[in-house]
């Protein structure tokens, strides 16, 4: 880990990203072992070494364990309905071009019940930050099966295994037009810190994948042990692949898990798109759209 | 069989005995145990049905439209936020008509986020032109859905058959399960007139003009008015094959009733308890659970609460604005017939808040000691 230093006082008796939380609102509902909060811990130090002005950044979540995000986080913070958050996000932004929007939700949340506003905000390269821990289930709801889940693996809603071919998500986010797209999983705290950093200071859409342990229902039914089974597990099956070709990086059940940054590349923005556009159409008489 | 059984299976084996041949759905609080077990009879070949995980509510209730038209029995079920995103869809099938049988689950809209019961979610869709039974015991959920099956069918109409959340849902209790072989008697296979088939082709859907769309609604207020009378045939058949009549209310002690409690879900069983007591002082009161919302039974309620002094509606609901939903129905239905009692609404439980016998009794001395109600809502439990 080189590129980026992330010193720890290891001696402080607080939790270092305390100020960024609303400790009002702890203990979090979270199962011991998930992944979730983890992930809040990485994006919790993105935001710290990111350099961004804290009263721009605003945090648009919708339904579910993931979802629970939005209110944990002391930032401008939006809970929105199950599967609207990248609308609701979309709205935010255009309507304040100032803000950083930040979308932090569920797999499916973002690509079940929300899947086509996901394709479309990605087509529009909406400037936004879209984090999705992708835990292969509906965790809220029971664990059921959902537009993740590998083939063979158990959901509540499949009992003998599911049989549906699921998302590759980066590939999936390019073809859309994503500008950056990143995979990693609760165990790679810092290179997933550094890929949200990286997201958050990118123009356009941006969007990481994290996979993250849910040991309560789905390691549990399918038979993966605890959470640290499962961390264990991506330790040793999880192969840093930068750049590649997202067509290749589906993930099957417990199988390879290729991570890294896929994608990163500069596109105009939906707004920026708009502004060029109508200058051309309207020349000077087109004063560009701030907010 | 006998069996003790959650309110949510009494949902599945409703859905299970009816023989559903598609079932599509999108898991949601407190719904998801009927489609969890659904999910585990169709995957064992309990039940011989395609059970579709679709994206959302929206899609779940388009995939049993689709089902329908091609001529299979379909149900799902959903709650609150899941049931709302429905709504077009739900259009769809009954203007379609589709005879889809839908469980809901009452759990109160967002925001703020709450998984707990009250029925806003469902009279929300009071106007959707689906049939709406309101049950308040898990043997009255898989009852209900039987007929409910049969009675939609029969005249081409959706239903929806709900029940509260945790309070029913949640709550374990003994159930008769019907024989199957009983229930196959009493349901024949679904056979509609016309269906979407390459052996008939015909256009479904069309656009329509102002010249023939009046005659559709039409239609389907005017079957929408035969409900009623197949609701209480089909019950009388139901109850000679398995001793239970399946009707539009459950009256009890209404006859010589001064006050008649108007209620609904499992608050109507709570009334009841409420009832008994005030009764062993004296207090002439009876309770008229409505089960049957859409199409509303207006002469049976008119006929039960005729000889009442005054009737007090107990709404676990708001139409805000306005006032109670079902206070506002039970005033439509008397309007205009006979002396013109005074109505009391109440409203009470919003968001899973309990109501209790203590409630009832509060709404009774309230309801004794005025004349008139004064004002539109009288709120029961509520931190002003
Ligand atoms: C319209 C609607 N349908 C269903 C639900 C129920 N629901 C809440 S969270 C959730 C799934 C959450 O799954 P995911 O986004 O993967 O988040 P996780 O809990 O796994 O983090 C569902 C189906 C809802 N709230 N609203
Ligand atoms: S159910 Fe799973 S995803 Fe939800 S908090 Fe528990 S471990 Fe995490
Ligand atoms: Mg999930």
């Amino acid at each position: 880990m080189t590129e980026e230093s992330m010193d720890i006082d290891m001696s402080m008796p607080t939790n270092t990203v305390e100020e960024f939380l609303r400790m009002e609102r702890m203990p979090h509902i979270w199962c011991p072992g998930c992944g979730i909060g983890t992930t809040v811990n990485c994006f919790a130090h993105a935001l710290e070494t990111s350099g961004l002005d804290l009263k721009k950044v605003s945090i648009v979540s919708g339904i579910g364990c993931t979802g629970r995000v939005a209110g944990y986080l002391k930032l401008d913070s939006f809970h929105t309905t199950h599967g609207r958050a990248l609308p609701f996000a979309t709205g935010l932004k255009l309507a304040n071009p100032d803000l950083k929007v930040v979308v932090y939700s569920g797999d499916g949340d973002l690509t079940a019940i929300g899947g086509n506003h996901f394709i479309h905000a990605a087509r529009r390269n909406v400037d936004m930050t879209v984090i999705l821990i992708n835990n292969f289930i509906y965790g809220m709801t029971g664990g059921q099966v959902a537009p993740t889940t590998p083939i063979g693996a158990t959901a509540s809603t499949t009992p003998y295994g599911n049989f549906e071919e699921p998302f590759n998500l980066p590939y999936l986010a390019e073809s859309c037009g994503a500008v950056y797209v990143a995979r990693w999983t609760a165990y790679h705290v810092r290179h997933a810190t550094k890929a949200i950093k990286d997201a958050l200071r990118k123009r356009g859409f941006s969007f990481v994948e994290i996979l993250a342990p849910c040991p309560t229902l789905y390691s549990r039914r399918n038979r993966l042990g605890d959470g640290l089974d499962q961390m264990k597990f991506y330790r040793d099956n999880s192969e840093v692949k930068n750049d590649a070709d997202t067509k290749t990086v589906g993930l099957s059940f417990q199988g390879k898990v290729i991570v890294g940054k896929f994608v990163d590349k500069d596109k105009p923005t939906y707004l920026d798109s708009m502004n060029a556009f109508y200058a051309q159409k309207f020349g000077d008489k087109y004063s560009p759209y701030k907010g | 069989m006998k069996k003790v059984i959650m309110g949510n299976h009494a949902l599945s084996y409703g859905a299970m005995l009816s023989r559903s041949q598609v079932i599509a759905a999108y898991p949601i609080t407190p719904q998801t145990q009927v489609v969890e077990l659904l999910s585990e009879m169709c995957a064992d070949g309990t039940l011989n049905a395609k059970f579709i995980k679709v994206e959302s509510e929206h899609s779940a209730m388009a995939a049993c439209i689709g089902a329908s038209a091609a001529g299979a029995r379909a149900f799902t079920a959903t709650s609150s936020q899941g049931l709302a995103l429905m709504h077009e869809m739900l259009h769809w099938a009954s203007g379609g008509r589709l005879p889809v049988v839908l469980g809901n689950i009452n759990r109160a809209m967002a925001p703020g986020w709450t998984i707990w019961t009250d029925q806003n979610d469902s009279l929300s869709q009071r106007d959707t032109g689906w049939i709406q039974f309101y049950c308040a015991s898990n043997q009255e959920v898989v009852d209900t859905v039987i007929q409910a099956f049969k009675v939609s069918e029969a005249l081409a109409i959706p239903s929806m058959v709900v029940l509260d959340a945790f309070a029913l849902s949640h709550t374990y209790e003994v159930v008769d399960i019907p024989d199957q072989a009983k229930v196959d008697a009493y349901l024949p296979p679904f056979n509609p007139p016309y269906r979407v088939t390459p052996d008939d082709p015909r256009a479904f859907g069309g656009l329509t003009g102002p010249e023939h769309y009046m005659e559709l609604r039409f239609k389907l207020q005017k079957d929408m008015e035969k409900v009623l009378e197949m609701i209480e045939r089909t019950g009388r058949e139901y109850e000679k094959q398995f001793g239970r009549y399946l009707g539009l209310v459950d009256d009890y002690l209404c006859d010589d009733a001064e006050i008649i409690l108007v209620t609904s879900g499992t608050a109507g069983y709570t009334a009841h308890v409420a009832v008994d007591e005030m009764r062993d002082h004296g207090l002439k009161v009876g309770n008229l659970r409505i089960k049957v919302f859409r199409p509303f039974p207006f002469e049976i309620v008119r006929r039960l609460t005729q000889s009442a002094k005054k009737i007090a509606v107990v709404d676990r609901n708001i139409s805000y604005g306005h006032h109670g939903i079902f206070a506002q129905e039970l005033k439509s239905a008397i309007y205009g017939h006979g002396d013109c009692k005074p109505v009391f609404g109440f409203i009470a439980g919003l968001g899973g808040r309990d109501i209790t016998p203590a409630s009832f009794r509060e709404v009774v001395d309230f309801t004794i000691s005025h004349d008139r109600p004064e004002e539109e809502i009288i709120w029961i439990g509520v931190k002003k």
